[in-house]
């Protein structure tokens, strides 16, 4: 609604309007070269065979396009004494990050409407304490973590990895909707309170229904940040629950073997296409927030 | 105590494993955490796990690659602060003396000395398989650091032999750098530096010179004219890579000898590996040479056994240990791998003409005193001083600091890691 | 008993969270403080021993690098992407018919692992083989981009592919915001015929202000923790040209088994951290509280 068609007709200058709407998708665009550039690079190279790769031309298109990286990366890479591609790591992946997302975002959702809404003596103490933890160095957290999962009897379980993504995830989905819900006005629930609604009833029919926008955002972030983590990945997990990244890490980064470029970096497309699907998925529901109508109604 | 019943255990766990399973009693069992992923190491390795599986044992395997063994190290201090460690991780160097001294490795001495280690093993890589009188870990491989690749066309087309002293590699870079040709490939990577770095100062320090100075750290040594020299060395190195070199990987400059861009590269035997990937045979498209000086440096890999509950996990860890050094997977693994075996009774037949040079140097050496630990790939030093050392070499080459100043940095940075 | 519960519902609701800050922020930075007054190497020890780490890491020309490349890298890194992500954002808000496409092109750098990206950029950007030779290739022979290969200016590479990866998620996060803006507010705006422009300066982007401060967390969150980034691109060089703190650390405590001084860098950069932030922190919730 604040885009240029919604102006009054007094600048009505067909012209100046259409030169106006190109500039804008030609910005657009040439911002889109940028972003598409590195990906361009790693789709061509998954198209080559090794022997071009070697020959020293990296950056080029295909002289012969053969789709025998994808197969390997997908099935045939070995990740260890396995050789079945990333294929395998996909599920631990999926265990780790769909929990751990949808709890974070869970929480995060009600605690950022407590702070925005439900202002108690100590609450924005709470939140700016929830912010700075954002801060952690993981580094730091990877030892006494650590030492703590084994003591809970997680360590090297998938609901360890979960229980430290949704820890350290809080932060991040506290902030994004505190922020989100402080601009809602207060009248809002005192209003509902005053129609004897009680704390989750209008957290769930007032709140949730205006939050679509910060909901995906909230997502997106946790679904990248927790799909494509490493470190905890690499540091709590053991036989059997090692994460996609794990694979992918190991199909990459070997120090002293053959490098196959066209593997790696097929094997990294493959492992981001989750993440693509819910960019894609979730950004369906990008679309305005009702806040305007439902608060003055 | 703890060493008395760990060492009590492994007698049980040896008599396990060579007699009992028939039995039915303790079947072996290892998680094995290892860094050997990518194609050929990844092969190697699943060698092992045949031969274990035949052994009757059951391997489950937990490879984590990456920046030469740091990711797995992380997973490693996490797994035993956790108190969840691996039965057998790949450690290698005074790493393995390291993690004796927190108290958590098991003692191999049993096996060891059943198969008889200490005949079989050069001395002085028997030593870093062992923490004070007992044995903690169990070699896997020898690889040479200190090789100088080169490209056979591109040295007869300018009329240049291999070098054997750093005069004549200066003599053959100037010539061919008038010729066009870029005469050393370089990746500008921390540790490639160090590889170069140390390549350099086995040849001008002498091999008792670089244990003084990189073994022992000896400040003398350190702070001698010879260092300046060698820093002398690392700068003319420095004119004879191409300008484009800062982060290249390793394999994309032996790929640049292989295509006559470029005539030498120095780096450890796996380069050998890339030669062979792309169809190229030793001694006649490429030639390999040790770098020029008396001695060789070497990058051992092996693996160290956890204190762990079970006697089918201790079964296991006797088993693996067993196995690692056995003649049978020695050949096996190190013909994929590129590197020698570390036993030196295996015969060499099925390898290439690099690797019996290899081997007969590592004997020469060893009987002159002069088979020493790779500093750069961590066989020498703990990881602060070597680390201290690479901060050293690299901001030198990377910069135009003088000789004398990266001696100076050299002395302090290493006094500031203690 | 139930309007008790009612009554403190939003405290009972704030409760687990604020124990598990406690424990696993709070704690674990406690732990670190103490950790970093040990001589602590491949396990953590803990037996003080005074302020020996903090004394290694100031005379280490090493860390002295990292340091000050945080604060290019983070300024340059939060200041662009910022722009950038807003600018982005108000482009794509003009009822692009494809909006739908180029939202995920400008997000997707997020999903990718830089592991690998990393390798794709260094190709880009080095000279021998991506964008100079490309354009020289081109006819353009005296064309130069070399900041890769450049001590001075490997850094501002790290920038690049920083924001690269970045900024797309901070469009995503100030999309979220004008749409929540109250519309009836700019409509009345626009009928009272005020200017386009004027209408985002003087309403849409005050009525952000949550946003930016969540943008500003996000990547400032990012910049100091900037990791996967340097390795893959720069693996901290040339030389150790492009180290950041979260390096140098990792570095310290992993790859050297040297603990008490990854600590003893862990404390410095979360006080540099804690001086940043708070006053801005301060600042904001102030005003809503008023």
């Amino acid at each position: 609604m604040t885009d240029m068609s919604y102006s009054p007709p007094r600048s009505g200058n067909r012209t100046v309007k259409i030169a106006l709407r190109w500039t804008l998708y030609i910005m657009l665009g040439l911002f889109a070269l940028f972003y598409l550039m590195p990906l361009f690079v790693m789709v061509t190279t998954s198209f080559k065979s090794l022997d071009e790769i070697r020959t020293g031309d990296l950056i080029s298109l295909p002289r012969e396009v053969t789709f025998e990286a994808w197969r390997t990366a997908w099935s045939g890479a070995c990740t260890g004494i396995q050789c079945e591609g990333v294929r395998p790591f996909f599920w631990n992946s999926v265990l780790i990050a769909i929990p751990a997302v949808l709890l974070s975002t869970l929480i995060g959702a009600l605690n950022g409407y407590v702070v925005a809404q439900w202002r108690f003596r100590g609450a924005n103490l709470f939140f700016a304490l929830m912010l700075f933890g954002c801060f952690i160095p993981f580094q730091v957290v990877l030892l006494p973590m650590a030492r703590m999962l084994g003591l809970m009897g997680l360590a090297g379980t998938i609901p360890g990895l979960i229980f430290v993504h949704v820890i350290y995830g809080l932060g991040f989905t506290t902030l994004f909707f505190r922020n989100y819900y402080v601009s809602i006005p207060s009248e809002l629930t005192k209003a509902a309170k005053v129609d004897g609604a009680g704390f989750f009833r209008i957290f769930w029919s007032i709140f949730l229904p205006l939050s679509l926008p910060i909901i995906v955002v909230t997502v997106i972030w946790q679904f990248t940040q927790i799909w494509n983590d490493f470190l905890f990945g690499v540091s709590f997990s053991q036989a059997g629950t090692q994460p996609v990244t794990v694979a992918l890490n190991n199909i990459v980064n070997s120090t002293t073997g053959v490098k196959a470029y066209n593997v790696d970096m097929a094997a990294a497309i493959i492992a981001a296409l989750p993440t693509l699907f819910v960019y894609v998925v979730a950004g369906k529901y990008f679309v305005r927030g009702l806040t305007a109508g439902s608060v003055k109604g | 105590m703890t060493f008395k019943l760990l060492g009590a255990a492994s007698c049980v766990a040896i008599i396990a494993s060579s007699a009992a399973f028939a039995d039915g009693h303790a079947k072996p069992e290892a998680e094995v955490l290892h860094y050997w992923t990518s194609g050929g190491e990844a092969k190697s390795v699943a060698v092992l796990q045949e031969e274990f599986a035949a052994g009757g044992g059951t391997w489950t395997d937990m490879p984590v690659a990456g920046g030469g063994g740091d990711a797995a190290g992380t997973a490693l201090r996490a797994r035993v602060l956790a108190g969840n460690a691996p039965t057998a991780a790949q450690i290698k160097g005074p790493a393995i003396q390291e993690w004796y001294e927190e108290g958590v490795l098991a003692d191999i001495s049993a096996v060891a000395e059943a198969n008889n280690w200490s005949e079989l093993l050069p001395e002085a890589i028997a030593g870093h398989m062992k923490c004070e009188d007992t044995w903690c870990a169990a070699p896997v491989n020898v690889h040479r650091v200190d090789w100088i690749w080169a490209n056979a066309e591109v040295l007869s087309a300018n009329g240049i032999e291999m070098p054997t002293t750093w005069d004549e590699f200066n003599a053959a870079a100037d010539k061919l750098q008038a010729a066009g040709v870029i005469p050393l490939a370089h990746g500008g990577q921390a540790w490639q530096d160090a590889t170069v770095f140390e390549a350099v100062a086995l040849g001008i320090l002498g091999a008792d010179g670089f244990r003084k100075a990189f073994v022992d750290l000896d400040m003398d040594t350190i702070k001698s004219d010879e260092m300046v020299a060698v820093f002398d060395q690392m700068r003319k190195m420095r004119g004879y890579v191409d300008s484009n070199f800062s982060g290249r990987d390793w394999n994309l400059a032996t790929a640049m000898v292989m295509n006559g861009e470029a005539a030498f590269q120095i780096m450890g035997d796996w380069a050998k590996g890339e030669f062979m990937a792309a169809g190229k045979v030793p001694g006649e498209d490429f030639l390999c040479l040790s770098t020029p000086g008396e001695g060789f440096l070497y990058n051992v890999d092996s693996f160290a056994m956890f204190e762990v509950e079970g006697d089918d996990k201790q079964a296991g860890q006797a088993l693996l240990a067993e196995l690692v050094v056995g003649a049978s997977f020695q050949e096996v693994f190190n013909l994929n791998k590129g590197s020698i075996p570390v036993r030196t009774d295996v015969a060499l037949d099925n390898f290439d003409s690099c690797a019996t040079l290899s081997s007969d140097d590592m004997a020469a050496s060893n009987e002159g005193g002069s088979l020493l630990p790779s500093y750069a790939h961590g066989m020498a030093l703990r990881g602060a001083q070597a680390g201290a050392i690479t901060d050293t070499v690299t901001a030198h080459f990377n910069s135009d600091m003088s000789s004398a100043d990266a001696v100076a940095m050299l002395a302090d940075a290493i006094a500031n890691s203690m | 008993m139930t309007k008790w519960l009612e009554e403190h519902m939003p405290k009972l609701v704030l409760a687990p969270s604020f124990i598990i800050v406690l424990i696993f922020v709070y704690g674990f930075i406690g732990w670190t403080a103490w950790v970093s007054l040990t001589r602590s190497r491949l396990l953590p020890k803990y037996e003080i021993d005074g302020f020996i780490q903090y004394d290694r890491l100031f005379s280490s020309p090493r860390w002295e690098t990292a340091f000050s490349n945080l604060f290019v890298f983070g300024f340059l890194f939060i200041v662009i992407a910022m722009i950038l992500g807003l600018t982005l954002a108000i482009l794509l808000d003009q009822n692009i018919r494809t909006e739908g496409a180029i939202r995920t092109i400008y997000l997707y750098p997020m999903a990718l692992s830089m592991i690998v990206t990393g390798t794709a950029w260094k190709w880009i950007l080095n000279p021998g083989l991506g964008l100079e030779a490309t354009v020289r290739g081109w006819g353009f022979e005296n064309f130069t981009f070399n900041w890769l290969v450049d001590p001075d200016m490997a850094i501002y590479t790290v920038v690049i592919a920083a924001i690269w990866q970045s900024s797309g998620f901070v469009m995503a996060l100030f999309l979220a915001g004008l749409r929540s803006v109250d519309q009836e507010i700019i409509r009345a705006a626009q009928i009272d015929g005020i200017p386009t422009w004027r209408v985002y300066t003087a309403i849409i982007i005050p009525a952000m202000a949550p946003i930016f401060l969540s943008a500003f967390i996000v990547l400032s969150h990012l910049a100091i923790k900037s990791f996967d980034l340097v390795i893959a691109l720069t693996g901290g060089g040339p030389g150790y040209a492009t180290d950041l703190p979260a390096t140098y650390m990792y570095t310290m405590a992993f790859s050297r088994g040297d603990i008490g001084q990854a600590a003893s860098s862990a404390m410095i950069m979360m006080m540099v951290v804690f001086a940043i932030v708070v006053p801005y922190l301060y600042s904001e919730l102030r005003v809503k509280d008023d």
